[in-house]
């Protein structure tokens, strides 16, 4: 892909194989952040000059972009957050608090990243009711057949990720939602590891919540979405009150509330973030979410083949069809490869990912990850099969 | 020693370290230490009757420096006192950390003067003693 050019950051000698942590920013997110700090900075919703309309214009424009961009029915139905988890907490703690009753069940799956599973496990605590786990199959996947024996009658919602972000498998969301639904269950699906790298119409995946954050698809940090249906979003209680969100209050006590999706978004927003979010969303669906699926598709392949041909090198996902490899070298632990890759100037991620309890059904607590996007190519990729063909990898690592 | 000894050695004790695993005794102080920042965990038992190190052991999962440097550790403190042990970390502390240290204190640890120019590694290299600090303190009490 001819992109390489666009990211100021790949001018180093860096080979960037973590995309699944974060992405690098092409340079017209950069300007367009700079852009809105070096000419026209004011605060948003509340000015009566024009560069205050400016910022008031170009939020709404975001907000248009993001909504297309996901194919939602309305823009009300778009709420900027602080990042993934943030998205994650207020859906949780600002509709599901008030939902779920004791002995309710929630179900996730172990492969969940912890901005998923955390907010549950606090809320069950809060609540009095359980969350329960859709078994992975034997390749760690999540499959229509598991979610349904997972499904007891007090199940209420289940929770999963479209793409997880060690294994990297695509879940059946449609089928999920179909089924779920007609049991009367919430879906809420976390879109972090999916909204950057494959097309996602909320619609059409009928999904009753979806979460994802800016800096995953290359825009800024400080910056997440959560995107609700309308009827359920209407319920969402405020989680942040305060400036931005209010109508009126009163010495007496008395508040009201703004419409969505102001309402849900107290606080001055993170301006520049949604600016940047915007600019990183005009320039993906320039290249084309499909032809940016695809090109990860042909370099997963190209990596699992090269990959496999190396004796001392162990693949836990060689199966997935997005761009993640899980992987270890034998006998290695997996700081020690990531350390050994970083002297030769490859960024890869070691550790849980913050799927802590994947390693229940993995059999390994930790791997080496490695995680592709657009401008990777196939010459990163010999690149990096080269080095983990060495037999000196602990002790290059050392210093 | 040269780099590639130094290295060599340090693998020595990574492939076969000394005194891993753990028993069951009560007679032992028992502490985990873990670096928050990256992967490695290890909990480390040791035995310390009037003032000196009778036992050590330890077992984790942690990187090639942790293992590494917890062996060589448990193999240079064994039999010591808890007041040669304690300087001996704050010798080799100070090496980790790049600044001057006495040599003799520090003994074979000097297979890890070259740390400090990783600043990612210094805590890797420190967890092992971060822990017999600890047990230390628990047979103080």
């Amino acid at each position: 892909m001819e992109v390489r050019s666009d990211f100021p950051l790949l001018k180093q000698d860096i080979v960037y194989f973590d995309n699944s942590a974060t992405t690098l920013k092409p340079e017209i997110v950069i300007k367009t952040i700079t852009d809105y700090y070096t000419n026209y900075t004011a605060n948003a919703y509340r000015g009566d000059y024009d560069n205050s309309l400016k910022v008031d214009n170009k939020i709404k424009e975001v907000r248009e972009k993001v909504k297309a961009f996901i194919n939602a029915p309305s823009e009300r139905e778009i709420i900027f957050t602080s990042g993934g988890t943030a998205a994650f907490n207020l859906v949780v703690n600002g509709f599901f608090k008030y939902y779920l009753r004791s002995g309710d069940e929630i179900l996730i799956t172990k492969s969940e990243h912890a901005s998923l599973a955390l907010p549950w496990f606090e809320l069950a605590k809060q609540v009095g009711c359980q969350v329960k786990y859709i078994e992975l199959a034997k390749d760690l996947t999540v499959t229509l057949e598991q979610v349904k024996k997972a499904v007891t009658k007090q199940t209420k919602v289940i929770a999963l990720a479209h793409i997880t972000n060690v294994i990297g498998d695509i879940r059946p969301i449609k089928a999920i939602t179909t089924y779920a639904h007609q049991q009367g269950i919430y879906v809420v699906v976390d879109g972090a590891q999916s909204v950057p790298h494959l097309p996602v119409d909320v619609q059409a995946l009928d999904v009753d919540f979806l979460t994802f954050a800016g800096h995953k698809m290359l825009g800024p940090t400080g910056i997440g979405v959560l995107y609700g249906k309308p009827e359920l979003l209407k319920q969402v209680k405020p989680t942040i009150v305060g400036g931005g969100m209010n109508t009126d209050f009163t010495s007496a006590g008395t508040v009201s509330y703004k419409e969505l999706p102001y309402r849900l978004e107290g606080g001055t927003p993170h301006i520049a973030g949604i600016i940047g979010l915007g600019a990183a969303i005009s320039y993906l669906e320039q290249i084309g979410l499909e032809k940016i699926k695809n090109h990860e598709q042909d370099l997963k392949a190209y990596a699992v083949s090269k990959l496999k041909q190396l004796p001392n090198l162990e693949l836990y996902n060689e199966h997935t069809k997005t761009g993640i490899i899980a992987f270890n070298v034998k006998d290695v632990f997996s700081q020690d490869t990531a350390l050994y890759l970083n002297k030769n100037k490859v960024c890869i991620r070691a550790g849980n990912h913050c799927a802590k309890m994947l390693r229940e059904d993995l059999k390994v607590k930790n791997v080496c990850r490695l995680s592709f996007y657009l401008y990777n190519t196939k010459a990163e990729i010999d690149y990096l099969v080269e080095l983990l063909a060495k037999d000196n990898i602990i002790k290059e690592a050392l210093w | 020693m040269n780099d590639e000894q130094k290295r060599n050695f340090i693998l020595q004790h990574y492939y076969k370290p000394y005194h891993r695993g753990l028993i069951a005794d009560n007679c032992y102080y028992k502490v985990n230490v873990n670096n928050e920042a990256c992967l490695d965990n290890i909990d480390l038992m040791g035995k310390i009757e009037q003032g000196i190190i009778k036992d050590l052991r330890f077992d984790g999962e942690a990187c090639a420096i942790t293992i590494s440097a917890t062996s060589i550790m448990i193999k240079m403190v064994m039999g010591k006192t808890v007041e040669t042990a304690l300087n001996i970390y704050k010798e080799y502390e100070n090496m980790i950390k790049g600044e001057a240290y006495n040599d003799e204190l520090v003994g074979i640890s000097i297979v890890y003067n070259n740390i400090y120019q990783q600043p990612n590694r210094k805590t890797c290299a420190l967890l092992p003693w971060l822990g017999l600090k600890q047990i230390i303190e628990k047979s103080k009490k």
